[in-house]
């Protein structure tokens, strides 16, 4: 498997992630070693074998359908870099 | 599996090529009536101030782990029963990747192999004659995400994360829909189930359901057509009208020759349009993989059927015991039954009567009403004790059904007991003949011209009537009176 210019250039863009032009070709590059490093596991078969979700065999964790959380609106807020009337506020997202 | 079913011609778009067939899926979005969220213990309620409502899960914090509120299972189970539906005792819980500024996860919780609800089906009364069955493919679990508001600046959106996290039940058709009509009533059936199961309020205003409405065309017997997806339509009317219009829109580009690109829209009730939502740069491309916060979700078979011992009668088994019950024709015990509340009225007014004559005076006088004036049965102002009151005093003949009328009006303005009513106003219906002989021999003896007329063309018989019913003020018994008008003329 190989990573071209192109798709390093979608990952990114789905990622939100400002890639510069002359970073592609390097970004390629690290990329593909990773998927090489990792390729070693292609070679195991698993046909027919589900995946592994927990390595104990248990059920998964319910809580009760009761208000314990919430009413810190301040709290929630204190790391937006804008904010306005406990709204958080960011750059216009509709045309 | 092929749609063996051949298209009915009146269900058909005329267009200038030849008739076109319209085809509907639905994606229905429905929030989940929970006290808290689907992943965390905040509040699930609708509004509240501005980022009240958020827990630190709620707004992805680093190291927040998402814990699932079985409530909102035990919903997804009983909405799932109630859409006559497969439920899988295990199902999986996916990431569904995206960048929102009203996603702070960056992604969606969401199931997407393996829902916790499979295939179902809903039985779609479209109008008094016609029943359609609509199938279901699945029903999952996911968050909502949190609110966007564009308008408080002219350069920055203001993001409100209350709703960020709120369980959602997506409800996905079939695309076994073929006209505006049947989208309506299909959304109007599956609310209906919902408000009886109890799992979602039903309520289009606050957004509690919202519709993604997919369209496509075909000429009758062909394959399916490319479809555009119409997205977060929020009233049963404004999905049949983007139904209708996206349909035309289709139809004029494929006969100039066009082909559809498929796509997100959206419909615009102001101009009657649909348009596009976005210019859509690049495909969407969720990257889903299972959440690896999250075990899979399992319960076995005694889960399921101990839920579905506590269901309650659900519209359609209700419809039919009304049907074979009180005698009701199919199509009133449907309206009757679209309410729990509306059912619930009726059968406290029926109680030891006419059920037919209870359902008329429902179903025409209090329902007609309620409509103009915008209530809710919950609100009517005349109680189902009173209905039944007033259709005692039609049936046993104390008041005429005209009088019915008038004196459903006084309780409806004013309330009280209908019976004193027509005590104390002398509103019963005059049976005594002597009286009704004494106003017909008044106006006959005042009126030589009309009698003479009368004996000639008996069809004048009406005016004499009208006569005596204005003398008695209405309460004349009708029949009474024309048999003894007709005694009188000799007609």
């Amino acid at each position: 498997m190989s990573v071209d210019q192109a798709t390093v250039r979608r990952i990114a863009h789905l990622a939100r992630i400002a890639v510069e032009d002359q970073e592609v070709e390097r970004l390629g590059a690290e990329l593909n070693a990773i998927l090489d490093f990792v390729a070693e596991l292609s070679s195991v078969d698993v046909a027919g074998v589900e995946p592994l979700t927990s390595v104990l065999p248990m059920q998964m964790k319910k809580r009760q359908d009761v208000v314990t959380d919430g009413g810190f609106a301040d709290a929630i807020l204190a790391n937006a870099p804008e904010k306005d009337d406990h709204y958080f506020v960011v750059p216009k997202v509709v045309e | 599996m092929t749609a063996a079913v051949s298209p009915n011609p009146a269900k058909l778009i005329k267009g200038a090529t030849g008739d076109w067939e319209v085809v509907v899926g639905m994606e229905i979005h429905a929030q989940v009536t929970s006290k808290a969220k689907l992943f965390s213990g905040a509040s699930a309620e609708y509004g509240g101030e501005p980022n009240d409502h958020v827990s630190l899960v709620d707004a992805a914090m680093p190291g927040m782990l998402p814990v699932i509120n079985e409530e909102c299972v035990k919903q997804a189970i009983r909405t799932g029963l109630g859409l006559q539906a497969q439920i899988n005792l295990r199902s999986v819980f996916d990431r569904k990747n995206y960048f929102y500024p009203d996603l702070p996860q960056g992604y969606q919780i969401s199931q997407y192999k393996h829902p916790i609800v499979g295939e179902g089906e809903v039985i779609v009364d479209v109008t008094p004659t016609e029943r359609i069955t609509v199938g279901i493919e699945r029903l999952h679990l996911e968050q909502d995400a949190g609110k966007s508001i564009h308008d408080l600046s002219a350069t920055e959106s203001h993001v409100d994360l209350n709703r960020s996290g709120v369980a959602l039940m997506e409800i996905v058709s079939k695309p076994d829909i073929r006209s505006a009509e049947e989208a309506r009533a299909y959304v109007s059936k599956l609310r209906t189930i919902l408000r009886y199961i109890g799992s979602c309020d039903g309520n289009m205003e606050q957004g509690s359901l919202r519709a993604d409405v997919n369209v496509s065309v075909r000429k009758p017997g062909a394959p399916f057509g490319t479809r555009c997806e119409i997205k977060n339509v929020n009233s049963i009317r404004f999905i049949g009208q983007a139904v209708e219009v996206e349909a035309r829109r289709q139809i004029g580009i494929l006969e100039d020759g066009g082909v559809i690109a498929q796509e997100t829209r959206l419909f615009d009730p102001g101009k009657g349009e649909t348009r596009s939502m976005r210019s859509k740069e690049e495909a969407h491309d969720y990257r889903y993989f299972p959440d690896p916060d999250l075990l899979p979700l399992e319960f076995d078979q005694a889960y399921v059927d101990a839920l579905k011992v506590e269901l309650p009668e659900l519209p359609d088994e209700k419809r039919a015991r009304f049907v074979a019950d009180y005698g009701l024709p199919p199509y009133d015990a449907g309206v009757l039954v679209a309410e729990r509340a509306s059912a619930d009225f009726f059968e406290e007014a029926a109680k030891g009567r006419d059920a037919k004559l209870v359902a008329n005076w429902v179903i025409n006088e209090l329902f007609g009403r309620l409509n103009k004036e915008g209530l809710d049965i919950t609100r009517s102002p005349v109680s189902a004790q009173a209905i039944g009151a007033i259709v005692d005093l039609i049936s046993t003949s104390v008041i005429s059904g005209k009088i019915g009328k008038d004196l459903f009006e006084i309780v409806w303005q004013e309330g009280g007991d209908p019976r004193e009513i027509v005590e104390t106003r002398g509103l019963k219906q005059v049976t005594d003949t002597g009286a009704i002989e004494k106003a017909i021999d008044e106006i006959i003896a005042a009126n030589p011209d009309k009698v003479a007329q009368a004996k000639a063309k008996p069809t004048m018989l009406g005016w004499f009537v009208g006569q005596v019913m204005k003398a008695t003020g209405g309460k004349a018994n009708p029949q009474a009176v024309n048999d003894l008008l007709k005694s009188r003329l000799g007609v």
